[in-house]
């Protein structure tokens, strides 16, 4: 691997090199952006009408204090944000991974390039993270204008839910690039997304599930993903510092190393 | 400098030029496949070089390699004086390739899939500018530059493809079956484009299936075949060296196919190709082995006299058409 980056045309920096991939993703998008702009807006507005509202109504008339004694809305809104982070990331590190190879072959023009594998990878994860960076402050301000924000540490929570996004965008895209059937996402969405959607302490606390499925729910990051940005949304988070460091250490653990598999998985894929 | 491989150099002049890729003993495997099987080849700058050869003989895995997408199994491989794989990223910036299968962004137009591609070699928003008016033109679509590239037809995407791959100003233009799928006059514009590229210098090194292609392009061509060279030379010098000058290609009623055959191989030919659906007798004169055939008392249902090309060089070395 030393010896690979040793090997660049005179006068070009390593992240140059990635950064040239990700503005091919940039003209891209701009044919795209106002379709794309429309769902990132809906969604949230959606969930959190249908959940915080409606369901909301329903749960606090009975006690709120399982959810720490604030409203639903207040409880369910930055479980959204966490988790629609985490589809933002599906969404883009899935299907467009795959596509670069089978549809559109971007990712196969761009070899004959001097981009490597390493920079058509990181290129396009950096497009993921401008996506999450976008979609995640749309869903901040929703959150903002249906009242659902507690507190002004919430400007953390927004730093936070990217990095959960990150967390699933680098492993994914490391191993969609390696898919050769399609079928394989649905598989994922169906059988990982739901579940984790479900079980993460997103639309009711922990405390509600039995033990032994309460402890799976801790390893999935898309727990720590909900509790960090919870705590930053209701100010809590000063209350247990070490547990929001912990939290941050977990997701940013899971992203290093799918940036690190990346690098790999793509260079075995797009060198063969 | 060293000595260029017997096979090449016992029938061509070599020419006092620079080494561009130089290869020893390269060889590719995919598991237990060996899809090239130690090749040895120097080209050098500002030639055309073709590998011929039927799909699966190895062209474009020798082709990928070339381009530093693809590391050798084994073997030396070295192009422009570097090692491809631990110089790919700087070797490929001086690289144009044209892929078997064209990899235009269909959504994008004309003029941004050239944006796109110029960014990759991290040019100047000015230079690409400038260089893709100066390639469409070259190109003959500077009419399209605003237009989508879905809706374009196989022979002009193609020809983005080669202004895309140019947008560097490369010094090595790889194509991998640069006109497959091409209707035959769309084939003749990209001939004719890339022959005004090699008379500016651009050397060319390309693989194809068709022999017409080959014989209008490729100053010198290697016929492959199991991922080996069958032969190598002009187009000229394989045609003279392998086959007759003349051939003559006879149709019998497939019930009388055999029976001709058969009667045939007592015939004085050079040599005799029997085809499934067709006889061909390798001969210096191709009327007089037809009149000669008649006088025999055999009556073929067509016949047609023509010069020998590639393809019988081919059928010659490997048995097989190079179509199949």
């Amino acid at each position: 691997m030393a010896a690979a980056s040793l090997a660049l045309p005179s006068g070009t920096r390593p992240w140059s090199l990635s950064v040239r991939a990700f503005r091919c993703w940039l003209t891209v998008y701009r044919r795209i952006w106002r379709s794309s702009i429309w769902s990132s807006v809906l969604g949230p507005v959606c969930y959190m009408g249908a959940l915080g509202f409606g369901l909301g109504t329903l749960v606090d008339r009975h006690s709120t204090a399982s959810l720490g004694g604030v409203s639903y809305l207040a409880f369910v809104a930055p479980a959204i944000l966490a988790s629609g982070a985490m589809n933002t990331a599906m969404g883009e590190a899935s299907y467009p991974v795959f596509g670069s190879i089978k549809w559109n072959r971007i990712y196969i023009g761009a070899q004959a390039s001097p981009l490597r594998p390493a920079d058509i990878f990181r290129g396009h994860l950096l497009f993921m993270v401008m996506r999450l960076a976008m979609n995640c402050a749309f869903v901040v301000l929703v959150m903002w204008a249906f009242g659902a924000v507690r507190s002004a540490w919430v400007v953390l929570a927004y730093p936070a839910a990217v990095l959960t996004g990150l967390a699933f965008a680098a492993p994914v895209a490391a191993w969609a690039v390696t898919v050769k059937v399609e079928t394989s996402f649905t598989y994922v969405f169906r059988f990982g997304l739901m579940p984790l959607m479900l079980f993460s302490g997103t639309f009711f606390p922990l405390s509600q599930l039995p033990a032994g499925l309460r402890a799976l729910a801790y390893v999935t990051p898309l727990w720590h993903g909900v509790a960090l940005c919870r705590a930053f949304s209701l100010g809590t988070a000063a209350s247990d510092p070490v547990g929001m460091l912990g939290h941050v250490a977990y997701l940013a653990a899971l992203a290093a190393a799918g940036i690190w598999a990346g690098a790999r998985t793509y260079r075995r894929r797009l060198y063969v | 400098m060293s000595q260029p491989p017997a096979s090449l150099d016992q029938v061509l002049e070599r020419p006092e030029t620079e080494v561009l890729v130089r290869a020893r003993g390269l060889t590719k495997k995919f598991g237990g496949f060996t899809a090239v099987d130690g090749i040895d080849f120097d080209l050098y700058r500002g030639e055309a070089f073709g590998f011929l050869g039927p799909n699966g003989a190895g062209k474009s895995s020798t082709m990928r390699m070339i381009g530093c997408v693809s590391p050798p199994t084994s073997g030396e491989l070295s192009i422009l004086g570097r090692d491809p794989v631990r110089d790919g990223s700087a070797i490929r910036a001086r690289l144009g390739v044209v892929p078997q299968e064209d990899t235009l962004d269909v959504e994008l137009t004309v003029r941004e899939n050239l944006l796109v591609y110029g960014r990759y070699f991290g040019l100047p928003r000015r230079v690409i500018r400038e260089r893709t008016a100066a390639l469409l033109e070259f190109v003959q679509l500077a009419d399209r530059a605003g237009d989508k590239v879905d809706p374009l037809s196989g022979g002009l995407k193609r020809r983005l493809t080669i202004a895309r791959s140019l947008i560097n100003e490369p010094e090595i233009l790889i194509l991998d079956e640069p006109t497959t799928g091409l209707d035959p006059q769309a084939r003749h514009v990209v001939w004719d484009r890339l022959f005004r590229l090699k008379q500016r210098g651009v050397t060319l090194i390309l693989t194809t299936h068709y022999m017409d292609e080959a014989e209008q392009l490729c100053d010198r061509l290697v016929v492959m075949d199991h991922g080996r060279f069958a032969a190598a030379g002009s187009p000229r010098d394989l045609i003279a060296r392998y086959c007759s000058p003349e051939v003559l290609e006879l149709r019998f009623d497939p019930a009388l196919h055999d029976t001709a055959a058969d009667k045939l191989k007592d015939f004085s030919a050079e040599r005799i190709e029997v085809l499934a659906d067709r006889i061909l007798l390798y001969v210096p004169d191709g009327d007089a082995a037809l009149t000669a055939v008649r006088a025999s008392g055999l009556e073929p249902l067509t016949s047609l006299v023509r010069r020998g090309t590639l393809e019988d060089v081919f059928l010659r070395l490997t048995g097989r058409r190079l179509e199949d």
